[in-house]
């Protein structure tokens, strides 16, 4: 990146320093922090999406989807999240490939489970195997959506069926002594109301899903943990930049930049309390 | 192989007897059930481990906070804003290249009979070192829901415990711990589920699995990558734990129920703002 970067065994100290952080390899070591917030970013609709209708199965007049809902919901808190991470991104593949086999290359009879393989015929592959690096990575991260979706939509669901439960009863009363439907109580009562009691349990939420991103290293995505074990182990001085297991540095940054988030999103969350508990007698 | 062989073979495969290779073609679905559920053994043992010791430190840690003098309330929030702020994934790492990093010195350890001669490489073994960082992760998380009960014990009921004339370790014994633990109790079980499941990120971060012997979900993904099914073993490792949950559950409901045995009527959960201090 800088000039005197070009013979980097000759420089020492700071320059050396300077250099040796604008590496390539560190440049795309930042641009994962990228990915970190962007899957956060994209994770957030079909989280909520996912939460609200496991919520509104859990409230339904109709008991197969209250069950549905309760089943849902109690599956996934009662399995650790990391099982979940490792199960569904292969699940899906496999479930997408199964179908585009099906699809694509009906005239193959042989059972797709044999022995110990997993064989679809070449066309079914998701992604097709000569297809570009980035339409592969672009594939493992929304597989890694996905799953995010699924696990943080149970949490979800279960804040906000605690949230619309703790809509105090006279307010739907009220609204229905007024004449309004069920569904003009809902949407004009009930949800605007429900934010309020749901925002604790969301910010919760959204400090576990901060903390759960590390592990897209296991869905073999070259997200931070990747770089920091990649860049932070031994090079010896067949590398430009030789140095010992720095490992410990990097891990420790990455502690530095989770610490940062949380802390930031905390700061964040305090300010959206103070403002929509305003005029809301709850006791504090 | 019959299953009664695959349970002589792997059922203590996890802590070092049994077989020394792992099923590698016919795995049949006693094998999976068998080397899973062995295991669950490390998952059980982190767990209880960490929270035993990981309780007693968190009290410690909430009345440092909310009593302590400045000197002990600064380090112990700080230690809560550590362990709480990042990712215990991190964590692991973090801890493994630490204690690798150690001088590998012994220390001493005078039994009596005997002297046992404590090694910080015992640190860089999930046996150990894993067990450490849990233990320091459930302290902060415990630590903030101990704070938060502490910080809400009914004025009168210490003014009353004045008022007999209680102080110092009597006053705490009898009404302030006593008190907290009824008002924690609810998150406190919700955290020890969750620390039971964050045991399953122990071989999956730095800490490595000497000898293949690992924890349940090490053996349910070694399953799943051999035979190029997920859907048996994984299945499998979530049963396993949804059974380990409801014991937790079970067991904290059963002192819940003594903790509160002299209230009138079962305590009714209302809804609080700020209530619901979980991961």
């Amino acid at each position: 990146m800088f000039e005197f970067c070009a013979d980097p065994k000759a420089i020492e100290d700071l320059k050396w320093l300077s250099c040796y952080l604008t590496t390539p390899k560190h440049a795309a070591m930042y641009y994962s922090i990228l990915t970190v917030l962007a899957l956060l970013a994209a994770a957030v609709p079909p989280i909520l999406f996912l939460g609200f209708v496991g919520a509104l199965a859990r409230r339904s007049g109709f008991a197969p989807f209250r069950w549905i809902g309760l089943g849902y919901t109690s599956i996934v808190r009662g399995v650790p999240d990391i099982v979940f991470f490792l199960f569904f991104p292969i699940a899906l593949d496999q479930a997408v490939e199964v179908l585009r086999h099906k699809v694509k290359c009906p005239e193959v009879v042989a059972p797709i489970y044999q022995g110990n393989d997993f064989v679809v015929c070449q066309a079914a592959k998701m992604p097709l195997g000569p297809s570009p690096q980035w339409v592969h990575e672009a594939w493992g991260f929304t597989l890694a959506v996905i799953t995010f979706a699924i696990v943080f939509g149970a949490f979800t669901a279960n804040t906000l069926h605690g949230a619309l439960a703790a809509v105090p009863k006279g307010q739907l009363e009220t609204a229905r002594a007024f004449g309004m439907t069920e569904r003009q109580t809902f949407w004009r009562i009930h949800m605007p109301q429900m934010w309020v009691y749901a925002l604790p349990g969301l910010s919760n939420l959204w400090m576990i899903l901060i903390k759960a991103t590390p592990l897209l290293f296991l869905l073999g995505i070259k997200d931070i943990v990747y770089w920091a074990k990649e860049l932070g182990g031994m090079k010896t001085q067949a590398y430009a930049y030789p140095h010992p297991d720095w490992r410990i540095w990097y891990f420790g940054a990455l502690l530095v930049f989770y610490l940062l988030l949380t802390w930031i999103s905390q700061r964040v969350f305090d300010r959206v309390f103070a403002r929509a508990s305003r005029g809301m007698a709850v006791a504090k | 192989m019959s299953c009664a062989e695959s349970f002589s073979a792997y059922a203590f495969r996890s802590v070092g007897f049994g077989e020394r290779l792992l099923p590698k073609t016919d795995i049949t679905l006693c094998d999976q059930i068998i080397l899973i559920g062995s295991g669950m053994m490390w998952n059980v043992y982190f767990a209880v481990v960490a929270i035993l010791f990981g309780f007693v430190f968190a009290t410690a840690l909430a009345f440092a906070r909310v009593n302590g003098p400045a000197y002990l309330r600064l380090p112990a929030d700080f230690f809560v804003f550590v362990f709480r702020g990042s990712p215990l994934f991190i964590q692991f790492f973090f801890a493994y290249e630490l204690f690798v990093q150690l001088p590998r010195v012994g220390i001493e350890i005078p039994l009596g009979f005997a002297t046992l001669t404590a090694s910080t490489s015992w640190l860089t073994k999930a046996w150990l070192g894993a067990t450490v960082v849990l233990f320091l992760n459930t302290s902060a998380y415990s630590a903030e829901i101990f704070t938060g009960a502490l910080k809400s014990i009914p004025r009168g009921d210490i003014e009353a415990a004045d008022a007999f004339g209680m102080a110092g370790f009597k006053k705490f014994r009898r009404i302030v711990f006593p008190t907290m633990l009824r008002l924690a109790w609810p998150s406190y079980s919700n955290e020890a589920i969750f620390l039971f499941h964050s045991t399953a990120l122990v071989f999956f971060s730095g800490f490595p699995a000497w000898r293949r012997e690992a924890d349940g979900l090490y053996y349910a993904s070694y399953f799943a990558e051999a035979t190029f099914n997920p859907f048996v073993p994984y299945p499998i490792i979530a049963v396993y734990f949804v059974f380990f949950t409801l014991l937790i559950v079970g067991f904290f409901g059963l002192v819940s129920k003594r903790l509160n045995r002299h209230m009138a009527e079962p305590p009714k959960v209302k809804f609080r703002l700020g209530s619901m201090l979980t991961r």
